[in-house]
C-alpha cells in the first residue's frame, strides 16, 4: 500500500514536471521560428526569402519560373517567395520590420520607402550598387532618401484617362477630352443623358487612400504643377489650388459619380466596367480585367487633360513594384545578385510583358505584340510625358493622402472652402516633414 | 484559495513510508503544486501579462517597435494623446456606436427570443424563423462588410428597392447610423440565442402561479420574465459593451473611419497611429487608455458574475 502511495506521489511530480517542460519546449519552440530570415542550409546553398505582392498579380507559375532561372544561373542561391495580397504584403512587412525577422529581399511601394529607410530597417542600395560595381546608369529610375537608393523600381504601371467610347458617342462628343474645359464639358454632356450614369468617378475613401494620389493629385501633375517645393510640401500653390478648385467645380456640377467618400479603386474600376461612368482615371493594369468582366465595353485611353494652354510636357501619374534589400539580411550579397537580375535587360523586358507594365531599365523593352493594342497607346503617351508621382519616397506617404483626402471630403461637403482645405492640409502635411 | 493541500504528518509517514522534515515536505508540495499550475501560468505570462506590459512600457517612450533608439518620455505620449481632438470625436463615436447598438441588440435579440419561445407559433415556422433569424451570427465580419458595401452602394439593391439614391456610407450624415446598424445586424442573434437559452430555463410553475394571481401578459414579462432574465441580460450587456466598443473590422473595411472622421472610433484612431503615421508609441498610448476603459467594463463583469457565484 505505501508503494502505490509513492508511486501516485511521484507519477503526479513526474507529471507536473513534464507538463512544465512540455510547456517550456513548445514556448522554445515557438521563439525558434522567430530566428532571422534567410539561413545556410547543410548543402552550403544559401536560401534567400523574397516577399512582395507580384506573384499573384502575375500568369500562373510565371514568376517562380523566372525565380527558377535565377536559381540556375547562380548556383548555391535558393529563392523562397513569400507571395501574398498587397495589403498583408505591407502588414507582413511593417511587422518584420519591427521584429527584425523581414526576408531578405522585398517588393517596395514607393509610399513605405522614406518610413522604412528613416527605421533603418531597409539596405542602402547605393552602398550595395558601389559594393557590387553596378552600372546604375541603366536604372529608369531611383527612389532615394537623404541621397541614398532604398527602393529600385523594377517596372512601372501608369495612370492615364480611361473613356467609355459609346457614352461620349451617345452625349455628343467625338474625341476624348483633352483639355480641362473639354473634360468638364464632356462629363456635364454625359450626366445629362440621366439614369444612374455620370461623367467622372472620385474614389475619395479614407481606408485606402491613393485615389488622392492617383484621381486628384493626377490633375496638378498633368498640367507640370508640383506639391512640392524643395522637397517640402506646397499645398496652397497656384498649380495645386486651380486643380482643386476644378474637382470643386465638376462636384459641385454634380457630375461625379455617388459615393466618393468611401468608393475603393475597385470600385471606381467596377463604376467604369459596368457603363455607369464616362471617364476615369485608372492603372494599365486594369485593361485585362476590364475586357473579362465586360467584353462588349468600348473604351480607349488618353492623356489626363491638362489646363486650358498649357502645352509642356505632362505628368503621368504611375505605381511601381519597386525592390529593395532588408537591413536585417544576412545574406545581403545574394539578395543583391537577385535584385539585379530582375532588373538585368532581358529580365526587366520579360517581366514587363508579364506584367503588362513598363520597365523599370532603360534598355528593356516590353513586348505588347501579343497584348491589347491600348499598351502600346499607353507606351505612347508615357513616352511623350514624363512619370510623375510626388508621394513617393515622402515620410508617411498614405497618411499624407488621407490626411489630404479629408480635408477635401469636408470642402466638398461644403464645411470649409477648398482654400481653408489646403491650409489646413499644409499645416497637417508640415508636422509630418 | 491556497496551494498547500493539508496532511497530517501521521498519514504522510503511513501512505509514504519516508519520513521527511515538515520544512522539506512543505516545499516539496508547494513545488509540485506550481509544477502543475506551470503550463497555465507560463502560457498567460507569455500571451497576456508580458505583451501588456510591454505595451505599456511603449506608451512611456518614444521612437519605439521600428526605430532601435526608444527614449522614456513619462505620460508626454497619454498628455498628446488626451490633447488630440481626433481621439476625443473617436471616443465620442465609439459611445454612440457602442451604447446604440448594445441597446438595439438587447431590444431585437429579446424580442426575437420571446417570439422563437412563444407557443403561438408552430414548431416548423419556428424552426424556420430561428434559422434566419440566426443567420448574421454565421458571416464573418468581412463578408459582412462587403455584402453591407454592396447593398448599401447608390446604386446597390437597397437603393433600387427605395427608388432613391441615398449615399448610406458616403454620407458625413448618415454613415455612423448606417455603420452602427450594420454593427446591430450582425449582433443580435448573440442575445437571441442567449436569451432563448435563458426563456427556456424559466419554470412555467411561476407563469401559473402569476395567472392564478391574476397578472396580466405584461405584468408576467416585467415580474417574472425580466427578473429571471436579468443575470442574462446584464452578463450580456457588459460582454457586448466590452467586444462593440473595440469594433475594428466592420468600420475599417466599411468606411475607413470616413467620411471626413464621422466614423472614427478608437480602435481605427489607433490603427491609423500605427499603421499609417507610424507612431507605435501614440498607438501604444491609445491602446493602454483603451484597455483602462475596457477594465471598467471588465471589472463590472467580474464582480456581477462573483456575485452571481
Amino acid at each position: 500500500m505505501s508503494r502505490v502511495g509513492r508511486g501516485h506521489s511521484t507519477a503526479r511530480t513526474v507529471l507536473g514536471a513534464v507538463a512544465a517542460a512540455a510547456t517550456l519546449v513548445a514556448m522554445a519552440g515557438c521563439s525558434s521560428s522567430a530566428s532571422p530570415s534567410g539561413s545556410g542550409d547543410a548543402g552550403g546553398d544559401v536560401t534567400i526569402e523574397f516577399a512582395q505582392w507580384w506573384e499573384p498579380e502575375l500568369p500562373d507559375g510565371q514568376f517562380r519560373a523566372l525565380m527558377d532561372q535565377f536559381e540556375s544561373e547562380n548556383p548555391g542561391i535558393k529563392v523562397k517567395l513569400v507571395s501574398g495580397p498587397y495589403a498583408s504584403t505591407k502588414e507582413q512587412l511593417f511587422a518584420g520590420a519591427a521584429s527584425g525577422t523581414m526576408p531578405d529581399v522585398v517588393g517596395l511601394d514607393g509610399a513605405w520607402v522614406n518610413d522604412f529607410a528613416s527605421k533603418g530597417v531597409i539596405a542602402n542600395l547605393t552602398d550595395l550598387m558601389t559594393q557590387n560595381n553596378y552600372d546604375e546608369s541603366q536604372l529608369a529610375s531611383q527612389i532615394k532618401v537623404d541621397g541614398s537608393t532604398y527602393m529600385i523600381p523594377v517596372v512601372n504601371f501608369v495612370y492615364p484617362m480611361f473613356s467609355n467610347d459609346d457614352l461620349l458617342a451617345k452625349a455628343g462628343v467625338t474625341a476624348p477630352p483633352s483639355t480641362r474645359t473639354e473634360f468638364a464639358d464632356a462629363a456635364k454632356k454625359i450626366k445629362a443623358l440621366g439614369g444612374d450614369v455620370s461623367g467622372w468617378v472620385l474614389p475619395l475613401s479614407l481606408e485606402a487612400p491613393n485615389g488622392v494620389q492617383n484621381d486628384v493629385m493626377s490633375w496638378v501633375w498633368a498640367s507640370g504643377g508640383s506639391m512640392l517645393k524643395d522637397g517640402k510640401p506646397d499645398l496652397t500653390n497656384k498649380d495645386v489650388t486651380s486643380a482643386m478648385n476644378y474637382i470643386d467645380g465638376l462636384w459641385k456640377d454634380g457630375v461625379i459619380a455617388s459615393g466618393s467618400f468611401t468608393m475603393k479603386e475597385q470600385d471606381k474600376v467596377e463604376e467604369f466596367t459596368n457603363g455607369r461612368v464616362g471617364m476615369m482615371i485608372d492603372s494599365l493594369a486594369h485593361i485585362n480585367l476590364i475586357r473579362q468582366s465586360n467584353p462588349n465595353l468600348k473604351f480607349s485611353i488618353s492623356a489626363i487633360p491638362a489646363a486650358d494652354g498649357y502645352t509642356g510636357q505632362r505628368g503621368i501619374p504611375y505605381a511601381s513594384w519597386g525592390i529593395g534589400v532588408a537591413e536585417n539580411s544576412a545574406h545581403k550579397d545574394a539578395a543583391f545578385k537577385l535584385v539585379s537580375f530582375l532588373m538585368s535587360k532581358d529580365t526587366n523586358s520579360k517581366l514587363s510583358t508579364l506584367a503588362k507594365a513598363f520597365p523599370g531599365n532603360t534598355q528593356s523593352t516590353p513586348d505588347f505584340s501579343g497584348s491589347d493594342e491600348l499598351f502600346k497607346k499607353a507606351f505612347d503617351i508615357y513616352k511623350a510625358g514624363y512619370p510623375a508621382n510626388e508621394f513617393t519616397g515622402l515620410p508617411t506617404a498614405e497618411d499624407l493622402m488621407r490626411q489630404l483626402g479629408q480635408q477635401l471630403q469636408t470642402a466638398l461637403d461644403g464645411q470649409q472652402s477648398m482654400d481653408d482645405a489646403l491650409k489646413n492640409a499644409q499645416t497637417s502635411w508640415a508636422a509630418a516633414f | 484559495m491556497t496551494l498547500k493541500t493539508p496532511v497530517s504528518l501521521d498519514t504522510e509517514v503511513l501512505v509514504t513510508g519516508v519520513a521527511h522534515s515538515r520544512r522539506r515536505r512543505q516545499l516539496r508540495r508547494t513545488t509540485e503544486s506550481y509544477a502543475f499550475l506551470a503550463p497555465t501560468l507560463i502560457l498567460l505570462l507569455v500571451l497576456m501579462i508580458v505583451p501588456i506590459v510591454m505595451v505599456i512600457g511603449y506608451s512611456l517612450q518614444s521612437n519605439v517597435i521600428l526605430s532601435k533608439n526608444g527614449q522614456f518620455v513619462g505620460i508626454q505620449n497619454y498628455l498628446t494623446v488626451l490633447g488630440d481632438g481626433a481621439f476625443w470625436k473617436a471616443t465620442s463615436n465609439t459611445v454612440v456606436f457602442t451604447v446604440v447598438s448594445v441597446a438595439a441588440h438587447l431590444v431585437l435579440g429579446l424580442g426575437f427570443a420571446l417570439m422563437l419561445n412563444s407557443t403561438l407559433i408552430g414548431a416548423v415556422p419556428r424552426a424556420i424563423f430561428r434559422g434566419l433569424y440566426v443567420l448574421p451570427w454565421l458571416f464573418a465580419v468581412a463578408v459582412i462588410a462587403v455584402l453591407w458595401r454592396m447593398l448599401l452602394a447608390p446604386n446597390g439593391v437597397i437603393n433600387f428597392l427605395l427608388n432613391a439614391n441615398v449615399e448610406w456610407l458616403a454620407s458625413p450624415q448618415l454613415a455612423l447610423g448606417t455603420v452602427t446598424f450594420i454593427n446591430i445586424w450582425a449582433g443580435y442573434p448573440f442575445f437571441m440565442v442567449s436569451l432563448l437559452a435563458g426563456l427556456q430555463g424559466i419554470p412555467s410553475d411561476l407563469y401559473e402561479a402569476a395567472t392564478v394571481d391574476g397578472a396580466s401578459s405584461v405584468q408576467r414579462f416585467w415580474n417574472v420574465t425580466l427578473p429571471q432574465l436579468r443575470p442574462i441580460i446584464v452578463s450580456l450587456l457588459l460582454l457586448d459593451l466590452i467586444w462593440t466598443s473595440q469594433q475594428f473590422a466592420l468600420i475599417w473595411m466599411t468606411t475607413g473611419g470616413g467620411p471626413i472622421d464621422v466614423t472614427e472610433v478608437l480602435s481605427t484612431y489607433t490603427y491609423k497611429l500605427a499603421f499609417a503615421k507610424y507612431d507605435f508609441s501614440l498607438a501604444a498610448t491609445a491602446a493602454v487608455l483603451v484597455l483602462l476603459m475596457s477594465m471598467v467594463l471588465a471589472v463590472f463583469y467580474v464582480r456581477h458574475q462573483k456575485a452571481r457565484d
